[in-house]
Formats: C-alpha cells, sequence, structure tokens
C-alpha cells in the first residue's frame, strides 16, 4: 500500500496542484478576473439565486388545455377525412377522452375504419423501446368508430407544446435584457424560470403571461429602408428591427394581413424538388381566406413574419396560397428550420401556464448568506484544523493537507460541470470538511490499533492504509446514498446541497486515501522515522 | 522530522472496557417509549410545517429604522384580514419573518397579500425575501420528500444487509430511524419551522449517522473471525470499545464543523444545521447504546470466515492472536 510508483504519485501531484490553481479564480470577484491575462484560468462558481439575489418562477402548462386542443384536432381531421373518402355521418363530437364517430350507413364503417386508421401516427422512441401509437381507433357497434389519444401520444403532444412554451417563454425572458436568466424545463410538464438580481416578479409575470404576437405583414413594394429613414415613413408603415444582426430591418404596413393566432400549425420540412429545409405552415380557415387573397395579388414580393414587433424571416412569395397551408423556403439549413418553426408555433404559448412557486431573494439577504457561510466554513476549517493536529499531529496535519485539496476539488468541480453554489450548498461544503477527516480517522487509529498490536513501524502503517480501506468505502456508500436521492427528489437549493455532498464525497473518497497515503509514503522516505508520531 | 516533538493527544485512551451491551433493555425500553413518545407527539402536538408543506406565502421583512416592533407588525397586520399568521423574529432584531396561509383568489390573491402586508408596513420596510408555495406543488413536495425519505432508508438497509448479515441490517436500520424520529420529535416539541430544508437534513443524516453503526459492526465482524470463542455480549462491547477513539474524533470533527454552521451560518439555514447537528450527537449515542445492543439481543450467527473452523485448531488460533 504504502509503496507507491513514481507515476502514480505524479498523477496525485499533478491533480493536487491543478485543483488548487484551477479553484483560484473563484476567490475573487468577476470583475477582477475579467482583467486577467488570457492564459490565466478564468472559470469561476457560480452562485444560486438564494445567495445572489433574484426570484424564481415555477410555470405548469394546463395539460388538459393540450388534451383539450388536440381531441379538437383529431375531431377536424376525422370530419375532413370522411369528406375526402365521401362517407357520410351522422355524428362525430368529443365524448370524454376520445372522438366518437358515427358512420350513417353502417356498411361503410369498414371502410371509414381504413380512412381513420391513416391518422394513427407512431410517436416515441423505438430504441428505447417507448414507441407507439399516438391514437387508438377501434369499431364499436353500430358504425360507431372511437378514437381515443394513448398516454404516449398525449405525453408526445404535452411534450411538444412544453418546448414551444419553453421557447415562448425564453423569448420573452430575454426581451428583459437581464443576462444569465434560466428557463428550463422540470419534470413532464413544468417549466422553471430564473430571473437574478429582480426583486419584483410582477412584471415578469406579466411579460411571460402575454400573448405572443405573431403576424404576417405586407413589405413596401418600392421604398427601402433607408429611404424611408431620409425621406419619412409613408402614413400606415412602419420600421420593423430584424430580429437578428442577418435578417434586415423592414419597412412594413402596420396593419399585419394575417395574425399568428390564425396559424394552426407549422413544421420544419424538406423541399421535394430541391431537398433544401423548409418550413410548412397552416392557418385555419379565416387566415387562409385572408392568406390566400393577399398572396394571389403579391406574387414575386416579399411578405415579413414578425414575432414580438420583431422580423424574422422576409420570404418571397412564389405562387398564391389558397389551400390554407404554405411553405417558407429560403436560405435555411435544417437546425434554423426547425427553430422558425418552433418560433412560428411558439408565437403564442400552446397552453395555460400556471404559476405554482414563485420566490425571491432580496440582495441584502443573498451577501448576508454569503458572509455567513464564509464565516462558517472558515471556522469550521480552522475547528477541524486544530482538532486534528491535537489528536494526531503530524499526521493530523497530512489530513489537513487532504481537506484542502478536498475543498478546492469540490469548488473546481463545481465551478466547471455549472453547478451553482446555494445557501444549503455552502452547509454541504461546510459538513463534508467534518465527514471527510473520517476516513482519515479510520486510517490512523487503525495505525493505532496495529502498532499495539506490536507491528513494525512501516507494517503497521501499511496494514493500518490497507484495512481501514473496507470500511471507508462502506461509510462513503452509505452517505453518497443518501445525496443521490437528494439529488433526485430535491429541487432548487436542496438540489444544489445534494450535488456538492455527492461531489464532497467522491473528492473526499479520493484525497483522504491518495493524498494522505502519498504523504505518508513520501514522509518515511525522506525523513526515515523510527516512530510514529501518533 | 527533528524539532517535531509534539505529542498528539489521545482524546480515548486505549483499552477502554465500557459495557454497552449489558444495558440492553435500557436501551430496548428506551427505543420503544420514544416510539410512543413520537406517535403521540406528531398527532397531538404535530410539526410547525412549513410553507413548502402547507402551501402559502412567507415573507422576511427588514426595517430600515431600529428594531422591529413585533407586537406592532401583528396589530397592523391582523387588521388586513389575511386569514392564519405567523409572525416571529428571525435572525437579527430587525428581521422578521411573516408566514400567511394560502390566500383565496390563486396567484393573483398571494400577489395581493404580498403587498398589501407591504403597503401596511409602510416604507422603512426592505423586502428580504418572499416564497408563493401553491397547493398542487405542496401536495407533490410532501410526496417526495416521504418517498425520499423511504427510499434512503430502505436503500441503506439493503446495503448493510449485502455487506453484512440481516441481523446487522436490522439494528442498524432500528438505529436510523431512531435518529431520525428523535430530531422530528426535537421540531415537534420546539415548534420549529418543518421544511424541505429539514427533510435534506433527515436525508443527509441517513446517509451521514449511519456511518458509525457500520463502522462499529465492521469491527464486530471482524472480531467474530478473530475471537471464536469469545461470548457475542464480550465480543460486541470489546468492538465498540475498540472503535470508541475513532467514534469520537469523527464526531469531534462533524460537531465542530456543525456547530460553526449553526452560530455562523445565518438565520435562513439554521434550522437545518441544527437537526443535522442534533441528529448527529444523538446517532453518536445510538452507535453505542442502541444498535450494538439491539445486535446483540437479536444474534449474529458465529460461523463468521469459516475457512478456519474454530474446533481443529484453537490452540492455534489462540497463539495468533495474543
Amino acid at each position: 500500500m504504502l509503496n507507491v510508483t513514481r507515476w502514480n504519485a505524479n498523477a496525485v501531484a499533478l491533480i493536487c496542484v491543478l485543483s488548487l490553481l484551477l479553484c483560484v479564480p473563484s476567490f475573487f470577484s468577476p470583475q477582477t478576473v475579467s482583467r486577467w491575462p488570457f492564459w490565466l484560468p478564468k472559470k469561476q462558481l457560480s452562485l444560486g439565486l438564494d445567495l445572489r439575489g433574484g426570484a424564481h418562477l415555477l410555470l405548469a402548462l394546463e395539460v388538459n388545455d393540450v388534451r383539450k386542443d388536440w381531441l379538437d384536432a383529431l375531431r377536424e381531421d376525422a370530419r375532413r377525412r370522411l369528406r375526402e373518402s365521401k362517407i357520410g355521418v351522422s355524428a362525430v363530437g368529443i365524448v370524454g377522452n376520445s372522438v366518437q364517430v358515427r358512420v350513417a350507413k353502417v356498411e361503410e364503417s369498414e371502410a371509414a375504419l381504413k380512412a381513420l386508421r391513416q391518422m394513427i401516427q407512431q410517436v416515441g422512441n423505438p430504441i428505447l423501446g417507448t414507441s407507439g401509437n399516438d391514437v387508438e381507433i377501434e369499431k364499436g357497434e353500430g358504425g360507431s368508430i372511437s378514437i381515443a389519444p394513448t398516454e404516449i401520444g398525449l405525453q408526445q403532444r404535452v411534450g411538444n407544446a412544453l418546448a414551444s412554451a419553453i421557447e415562448t417563454v425564453r423569448r420573452r425572458v430575454d426581451s428583459m435584457g437581464v443576462a444569465e436568466t434560466t428557463v428550463v424545463r422540470e419534470g413532464k410538464s413544468r417549466i422553471l424560470v430564473q430571473v437574478p438580481g429582480i426583486q419584483d416578479t410582477a412584471e415578469l409575470k406579466q411579460l411571460i403571461g402575454r400573448t405572443a404576437r405573431l403576424s404576417f405583414h405586407e413589405v413596401h413594394e418600392s421604398r427601402t429602408v433607408e429611404e424611408a429613414k431620409k425621406s419619412g415613413i409613408p402614413p400606415g408603415y412602419k420600421i420593423y428591427p430584424g430580429d437578428t444582426k442577418k435578417e434586415p430591418d423592414q419597412l412594413l404596413r402596420e396593419t399585419p394581413v394575417v395574425r399568428g393566432d390564425e396559424l394552426t400549425n407549422a413544421q420544419p420540412s424538406f423541399d421535394q424538388q430541391t431537398s433544401a429545409p423548409i418550413i410548412v405552415f397552416s392557418f385555419n380557415n379565416l387566415g387562409a381566406r385572408k392568406f390566400g387573397s393577399f398572396t394571389s395579388k403579391h406574387v414575386g414580393k416579399p411578405f415579413a413574419i414578425v414575432l414580438d414587433d420583431k422580423v424574422i424571416s422576409a420570404p418571397e412569395i412564389r405562387e398564391p396560397i389558397l389551400g390554407g397551408s404554405g411553405q417558407i423556403s429560403g436560405s435555411y439549413t435544417t437546425e434554423t428550420a426547425t427553430q422558425l418553426a418552433i418560433q412560428l408555433r411558439s408565437g403564442a404559448l400552446p397552453a395555460k401556464l400556471t404559476i405554482q412557486q414563485e420566490s425571491t431573494v432580496g440582495p441584502s439577504l443573498g451577501s448576508d448568506s454569503i458572509e455567513a457561510g464564509k464565516r462558517a466554513t472558515i471556522a469550521g476549517f480552522v475547528g477541524v484544523a486544530v482538532f486534528l493536529i491535537l489528536g494526531y499531529g503530524l499526521f493530523g496535519l497530512f489530513a489537513i493537507v487532504a481537506l484542502v485539496v478536498n475543498l478546492a476539488l469540490i469548488i473546481v468541480a463545481m465551478s466547471y460541470i455549472g453547478a451553482a453554489l446555494t445557501l444549503p450548498g455552502i452547509a454541504g461544503i461546510v459538513l463534508t470538511m467534518g465527514m471527510s477527516v473520517d476516513a482519515n480517522v479510520l486510517i490512523n487509529e487503525r495505525i493505532r490499533d496495529e502498532r499495539r498490536a506490536g507491528k513494525t513501524l512501516f507494517s503497521a502503517l501499511d496494514s493500518g492504509f490497507t484495512r481501514a480501506y473496507g470500511t471507508i468505502l462502506d461509510t462513503n456508500v452509505t452517505g453518497l446514498l443518501a445525496a443521490l436521492i437528494l439529488i433526485a427528489f430535491g429541487s432548487g437549493p436542496v438540489r444544489g446541497f445534494g450535488v456538492t455532498l455527492a461531489i464532497g464525497i467522491v473528492a473526499s473518497a479520493f484525497t483522504a486515501t491518495t493524498v494522505t497515503r502519498y504523504l505518508v509514503s513520501g514522509w518515511l522516505r525522506w525523513w526515515r522515522p523510527t516512530a510514529i508520531p501518533i | 522530522m527533528q524539532g517535531f516533538k509534539f505529542k498528539p493527544i489521545e482524546f480515548i485512551p486505549p483499552g477502554t472496557k465500557f459495557h454497552f451491551v449489558s444495558h440492553w433493555r435500557l436501551a430496548l425500553v428506551e427505543t420503544v417509549v420514544l416510539a410512543i413518545v413520537a406517535v403521540v407527539l406528531l398527532s397531538t402536538w404535530g410539526l410547525n410545517y412549513g410553507v413548502d408543506f402547507r402551501g402559502g406565502t412567507m415573507v422576511e421583512i427588514r426595517t430600515k429604522d431600529g428594531p422591529a416592533d413585533i407586537a406592532a407588525i401583528r396589530s397592523k397586520l391582523g387588521a388586513l384580514n389575511l386569514g392564519g399568521l405567523q409572525i416571529q423574529q428571525f435572525g437579527g432584531p430587525s428581521e422578521v419573518l411573516i408566514r400567511m396561509e394560502e390566500q383565496p383568489g390563486g396567484d393573483k390573491g398571494q400577489q395581493e397579500a404580498i403587498a398589501k402586508v407591504q403597503r401596511a408596513l409602510g416604507e422603512n420596510v426592505e423586502l428580504r425575501r418572499s416564497e408563493v408555495v401553491g397547493p398542487t406543488v405542496s401536495a407533490e413536495l410532501v410526496t417526495s420528500a416521504i418517498w425520499a425519505l423511504t427510499l434512503a432508508s430502505l436503500g441503506i438497509f439493503l446495503y448493510i444487509w449485502f455487506r453484512f448479515e440481516w441481523q446487522f441490517s436490522v439494528s442498524a436500520i432500528v438505529a436510523l430511524l431512531h435518529d431520525v424520529v428523535m430530531t422530528v420529535c426535537l421540531f415537534s416539541i420546539l415548534q420549529l419551522e418543518f421544511d424541505l430544508s429539514i427533510v435534506a437534513a433527515l436525508l443527509t443524516l441517513i446517509g451521514y449517522a449511519v456511518n458509525d453503526t457500520v463502522v462499529t459492526f465492521d469491527r464486530v465482524r471482524e472480531n467474530l473471525r478473530k475471537y471464536k470463542r469469545m461470548s457475542l455480549g464480550e465480543l460486541i462491547d470489546l468492538s465498540v470499545n475498540e472503535t470508541l477513539s475513532r467514534t469520537i474524533m469523527t464526531a469531534g470533527s462533524v460537531l465542530i464543523t456543525l456547530v460553526a454552521l449553526f452560530v455562523l451560518g445565518g438565520p435562513v439555514i439554521r434550522g437545518f444545521a441544527l437537526a443535522i447537528l442534533f441528529g448527529m450527537l444523538v446517532s453518536t449515542y445510538t452507535s453505542m447504546f442502541v444498535a450494538a445492543p439491539l445486535l446483540y439481543v437479536i444474534g449474529v450467527k458465529r460461523e463468521w470466515g469459516t475457512d478456519a473452523p474454530v474446533r481443529k485448531a484453537p490452540t492455534r488460533e489462540r497463539v495468533t492472536f495474543k
């Protein structure tokens, strides 16, 4: 155990030095670090909302809205397919969680079933074994057919709705111009929004709850934006800025041709001739009529798609779009096409969002907590250090070195995986300091036992390390188990605590065994001691 | 290493001979009494649940003009008819924590309540933090907290079973539940706020409190292989005594850090620190006075390490380990 190969020793020494170096930026303010020369490490520990102050909202997507919309769409789809197959129906309606169709002539029910079965789509992931049909279509008695969404189909719809809701919420939150906001999915149907630095959630909530304005506008036929800026904007027109740098500003008629609430779907797709990525979209009846008459008059001219007063695209009208569905082609990649389709869909929120939890932390409390956390950490460290040196002397000092490396490793690991430090996280670090010395305590007590049993210096040390390992493993596994459960079940600061604890346990298992072992081995080699100083 | 003349203190001198197992009746009675007390306490006195579990609103404020007058705040806010109100000092003399039950009118209702509170308290008050938890989330948090605690206990039970034998596992889990229940009882008696962070503390406790027991049991297992003739009671006592120094050293360093956290960590984390601090203190006691005697009562099979049968080579055994 104590015969350490040079290679091993060097690797561990490298890890120690690196972790000590890489944790340095976390002890300085971001302003100071940004002035450092480029070759110095700059990655810092990020702080959780409870330490830096800010607002936190947990929004839930109304799953029933999604279900209702889908049933509506299924009913319309069923009606259309039966009409196209020229099958007469006596009733099509939503009953509970399914669409019920009754064909007029019972003998046509087989044909109706065949037509309706084409609605079925495969969803889910076949590799994970979670694939299946999104709806189940079954024939009942007397020419009745039921179309029932499956659980897996609903999940997929909810997932899509959530993705577009997240996109919408992110756009709106970003428009506040606050840096480092977080908008992420939480569980199956929730969105977590974190905005650092704000106190008043009223504005944030208003912004999120607002209906987005997606609209299709007519582009001014002759005048460019530059001309308009020089010679004045014609009445009824307005300059709309481009959404990105690449998208130029446009001079558009202020009254839109069609509004986004008349859009029923938008999907990324591929052009059948050129196989270039495009976006296909469809309007409802009213939107289709308005868009049809507009596009027939403006073939060859551009129209602009505007989202929240910004031009996201200004494609050219190639041909009149009469059927209510059309396609947007341009220089899109698969990714940008998907992006735009999501933006179009997410123009309006797909379902109602309700606020289920919110919390705010003021900056004064945050900085108080940081101060308190610092004091507790320093006091805890000094206390443990004194205790260890009193109890184990030189070997206590070795344990402290391991502890310092352990702390550095926690900070480095957290800053590089991007885990935010929360107040419970600080508690986790402080607790780890107390707990991680346990491994060294076990080793040192073992060494004492072995020495008392009459072993020689080297073999007492060696078997002290060897025999303590099984126990160290057991104690760490139970701690890690608890930490993992904290991560799995907790949210927000509690999860931050779990993350810190888990990292701390793994790091301490490494440092307490390797670092001290190598220190003891080096001490044996250099000082050639004759007695164990504990 | 010349000049390094410092002699470390052995806080627990080697060769202690305390009796732990002989008090097993007392330990059993104490555990049963604790269980009864816990049931009675929780069903009558109950826990003071935080907004996470109960739903509702919590606001922390700080007065800008000197210490806060709790009585005045209470009368000001009482006039607003916001239903159940809890007002308490929190941390410094000018910091006050206000908790309201869930207001009618959904999310808007909660916001209006916070605004009303701010208006009623006037200009000289700073809003330090607020938290609003809706009924769906609070119900879910309760379920997931119970799940987490159950799963963690079960996981530890299975792990110890896997590493030792079921007798060890049962003793360890009883000791563990003893610590958790004791801590919950403390929160019930003192009516301290029981929120999500306390559940996190209990989970941590489950992971860490079992350590002392595991270390002791590890030594018991080792001694079972070593002293095949020693009576179980003596053997367990010996094992606890042998690991006593480690137990005290580790408990010492953990308690130092926890006291630092409790005293200096600030009011937000004080309950959390207290839960772990108290639980760890109890667990040090439990590992010696509950887990070890319980293991004695349940009994252990003695055929550990059958590679060296007892009867065939008794003399050699004795020589080797003297």
